[in-house]
């Protein structure tokens, strides 16, 4: 499915390019992208280092595993198939409270981090686990409770009340949430019944 | 709300103080436990960076011919036959880009609401959708490619189900709220 979206995806864009006249945008559409694919990782390194290093340190000292402990009956419940010692549940938890917190800087390393921990645990090294499907289905409809730069944007275009969707957006998130985890359950049974 | 946005502030700081001392008194050699941890960012940011440029270039050259423009229209019929406010149509190229790009989806969000108002309707939905859902396809494609998943089974079908759930919560509820 990705293979073909990918794909659409690129040949679409530069056939309507071609179509209306502008097929040098292509070349310079694409040229950019790549460049700035290498800016994003390269400026991720730093975050990354930071928050790996922080958490190495949190993982001898036991504080992931307490944290796990503090959430772990919700997060169980959510993720039948990992073991209840799993190292995985530590990153889960960051990245989430990162997420609804609205730090997506520190949400990413703890995000990749959960991923290294549930392929470990994968039996089929090439196809995504039931438990890595949850865990994403839960970081991409996550809710922020701030949403930081939509509120700064609203501020700078002269709102009278910029934090005024605060409550509007908590509740699309949260129904946004609901459906994705009920999503995940119904096409898990329908898989492994 | 100031108390979340007071806790979003000292967040951090309180991580990189309470983590590192309270470490120490549990006699962990925090320096070099750091550095032991700290080692793998490199490795992790490179790791994804095929997977970013091949996505951003695919994205990049699809929304730079103005394919959005075109989807927008093929979508129109479908939802003014749910009976949706043709007003609200203004909400699709937004909708549609959301989940690709975040930078892309700011880019219009940022549009709308200078072009209508934030404290119009359309402003106000656009705020809230912008803040209410992420770029699922995105992040999918490198969270799994750090890892080296080739088959993602039904993930994308629950990341976009939950996307199209989260554009039309935000219509209703922005519809009720400030009618």
């Amino acid at each position: 499915m990705v293979n073909l979206i990918w794909l659409i995806m690129l040949a679409l864009g530069i056939v309507i390019s071609t179509l209306r006249g502008n097929v040098s945008q292509v070349t310079e559409s694409a040229l950019k992208a790549a460049e700035l694919g290498v800016e994003v990782a390269i400026g991720l390194i730093g975050v990354m280092s930071l928050w790996l290093g922080i958490m190495h340190i949190a993982e001898k000292a036991g504080l992931v595993q307490s944290l796990a402990k503090l959430f772990g009956p919700l997060i169980k419940k959510l993720f039948p198939s990992l073991k209840p010692d799993s190292r995985a549940f530590g990153p889960i938890i960051m990245n989430l409270c990162a997420n609804m917190l609205g730090l997506g800087n520190a949400a990413t390393p703890f995000g990749l981090k959960a991923m290294q921990e549930l392929q470990n645990e994968n039996p089929k090294q090439d196809e995504a686990s039931d438990a890595m499907i949850t865990f994403l289905a839960l970081n991409t409809s996550c809710i922020t409770i701030i949403p930081a730069t939509i509120i700064g944007v609203r501020m700078k275009a002269g709102s009278a009340n910029p934090t005024e969707i605060i409550g509007t957006t908590i509740f699309a998130t949260a129904c946004a949430m609901t459906a994705a985890v009920c999503a995940d359950y119904i096409f898990r049974k329908r898989e492994r019944p | 709300m100031n108390i979340i946005t007071e806790v979003a502030k000292w967040a951090i700081p309180f991580i990189l103080f309470f983590v590192p001392v309270y470490a120490y008194f549990r006699k962990v050699p925090v320096y070099e436990t750091f550095v032991e941890g700290a080692e793998n960012g490199f490795k992790t940011a490179v790791k994804i960076i095929p997977f970013l440029v091949g996505m951003l270039v695919s994205i990049r050259v699809f929304v730079d011919s103005g394919a959005l423009d075109i989807l927008t229209n093929i979508l129109k019929p479908f939802f003014l036959a749910i009976g949706l406010d043709p007003d609200i149509l203004n909400i699709i190229p937004l909708a549609v880009m959301r989940p690709l790009s975040g930078s892309g989806a700011l880019g219009i969000a940022t549009q709308l609401i200078h072009q209508f108002g934030p404290d119009s309707f359309m402003g106000r939905l656009a705020s809230t959708l912008q803040g209410s859902t992420d770029t699922t396809f995105f992040v999918l494609t490198v969270y799994f490619g750090s890892v080296g998943i080739k088959k993602y089974r039904y993930a994308l079908k629950v990341g976009l189900i939950a996307d199209i759930v989260g554009l039309f919560a935000s219509i209703w509820i922005v519809s009720k709220v400030f009618g």
